[in-house]
């Protein structure tokens, strides 16, 4: 079993971490670091699928070679560029190269990438995803043989599948309803969109409490005044509040690293005990991901 | 002309689950062309509904519904009607039911898939657009289609992409379909609707047969062309 569920199922507070692909074949800067600093500090390592709609190396191909470095994957999967075909296909690969976790995303839209003018997919949603990753898992795909049988498959993958959510956005209750739905349909876990209000997510946890699924708070390291205040701008459900902002503005560029660290560690600290663990995007800040653990006191 | 197909009496009861007071909306353009609605589909409605235990407060055929502004002021007369319905069932293609649906303040029933509309979204089109999916899903949106609305065509809810001002991650200039389809939802006391498990389209439904792509301009063509063929031969007799 995933050392993500092992743990999340013995109560214990999970950290995970986040790298993305290049653009380009040079993957050892990207696997070196997640070696250096992730390895060992975080349970897991999400692997990014062409986030924002930028092409790059595949989250699958990436999160393969974090397995032979002994690093548990996470690896996310999006509905924006492949079929019902290949989006099972990729599964039951992922499946026979040792990964575990499937993160079951809808995906940003081409529009917000490198290659507008794509073909946008979404044969399925994230909540149709998650039903035919639960349906491999139960030994058949989403097709019908030539006399409208089930197909049965010759081994069954298991996966732990998990979902994401915006806790903080304008409109809550359709996300609650959203993540009941992807809960029915099979998530395990859920890991949020970027959370800076406290208060806000944990009035979210306690609506999400009835589903008994555990939550791993989002957290983004804020690399500099103007990106939070880009965030604010353009980041759905995501709101950095004022107080943040002017300590990031007021610190020293060489001082911004310390300063973004310990926001993450006030921010965990904050949140910790009204969720079960914590889901860390550091946007290339890799290095500090262990001071932002010993930060956050865990 | 808009080829539209009739749901199995199953789905549209289905679709009417709660429901007890239906009023009958049927269009009396394409679906009559294509013999799928017209008088005879009203009566079988109204049996439909009348043998499910239904009340139906009133039925009427109107000349083209695809336009909004058309249907209100049609409607006006029937108002007392409608108003004593919880639902209408509408008998056109995608774009009458989702222009009925914002003009009555009722949940719009789809009672017909529509198959083909080679690219004639009505009569007198404005804002309301109809994919030919095959498979109407606006019983349980609110009367407002997800497939053209959402940028991405999700069936089963918002994506993360909707803005705090609700609008769409790929414009600001565009509405999240999935945002109108709450409000609406939430004015129609019908938010559970959003419950529901959508299933991933039938893709085959949107590959149309041969018959359907066939118009009556298509109809001269060949005789036309049947009789251009023909012509040389007979001269030379």
């Amino acid at each position: 079993m995933a050392q993500l569920q092992q743990q999340l199922s013995a109560g214990r507070f999970v950290v995970t971490g986040e790298v993305g692909p290049p653009k380009g074949t040079h993957i050892a800067p990207m696997i070196d670091e997640a070696e250096q600093y992730l390895k060992g500090t975080v349970t897991a390592v999400n692997v990014t699928d062409l986030q924002t709609a930028v092409m790059r190396v595949g989250s699958l191909a990436a999160c393969r070679l974090l397995v032979e470095r002994g690093i548990e994957p996470v690896f996310q999967m999006v509905c924006r560029d492949r079929n019902r075909l290949a989006l099972q296909s990729d599964l039951l690969s992922a499946a026979v190269l040792g990964i575990e976790n499937v993160l079951a995303l809808t995906g940003d839209h081409v529009v917000m990438g490198d290659h507008p003018e794509a073909k946008p997919v979404y044969d399925l949603d994230s909540v149709g995803l998650l039903q035919a990753i639960a349906r491999l898992e139960a030994g058949s795909d989403m097709g019908r043989d030539i006399k409208g049988n089930e197909n049965a498959l010759d081994g069954a993958p298991t996966f732990f599948k998990g979902c994401c959510a915006t806790p903080c956005g304008a409109n809550v209750d359709a996300q609650v309803i959203k993540l009941e739905k992807k809960v029915e349909a099979g998530a395990q876990f859920v890991q949020t969109q970027a959370v800076y209000d406290p208060p806000a997510f944990e009035a979210f946890m306690r609506r999400v409490e009835p589903l008994k699924v555990p939550v791993l708070v989002g957290i983004v390291m804020l690399k500099s005044a103007g990106m939070a205040k880009y965030m604010n701008r353009s980041v759905p459900g995501v709101q950095v509040p004022d107080d943040l902002i002017r300590l990031l503005a007021d610190a020293a560029k060489e001082d911004r690293q310390k300063v973004s660290t310990e926001i993450c560690g006030r921010l965990i600290r904050r949140m910790k005990d009204c969720c079960q663990g914590a889901h860390l995007m550091t946007l290339g800040w890799d290095h500090c991901v262990p001071d932002i653990v010993q930060a956050a006191g865990l | 002309m808009n080829a539209t197909e009739r749901k199995p009496d199953n789905e549209i009861l289905e679709s009417l689950a709660g429901v007890t007071r239906v009023f009958i909306l049927g269009c009396q353009g394409c679906p009559v062309g294509c013999e799928t609605g017209g008088q005879p589909w009203l009566d079988q409605m109204r049996a439909l509904l009348t043998g499910a235990d239904k009340t139906v407060t009133g039925a009427a055929l109107l000349d083209m519904i695809c336009n909004k502004a058309i249907v209100g002021i049609r409607l006006g007369r029937l108002a007392r009607q409608i108003g004593e319905a919880e639902a209408v069932l509408v008998g056109s293609c995608g774009v009458g039911v989702q222009a009925v649906g914002n003009m009555v303040g009722r949940l719009a029933v789809p009672a017909m898939d529509t198959l083909s509309m080679g690219d004639y979204q009505g009569l007198w089109p404005s804002e309301e657009r109809c994919a030919e999916c095959g498979e109407c899903m606006l019983a349980f949106t609110g009367g407002l289609c997800p497939i053209t609305l959402c940028a991405k065509s999700l069936v089963n809810g918002s994506c993360g992409g909707t803005q705090d001002d609700g609008s769409c991650e790929v414009s600001p200039e565009r509405r999240c379909g999935w945002q109108m389809i709450y409000e609406r939802l939430e004015k129609l006391g019908r938010l559970d609707d959003l419950k529901r498990f959508a299933a991933p389209k039938d893709f085959r439904k949107r590959d149309i047969p041969d018959a359907y792509r066939r118009t009556l301009r298509w109809a001269l063509e060949v005789a036309e062309q049947e009789d251009a063929e023909t012509e040389p031969q007979n001269t030379e007799k």
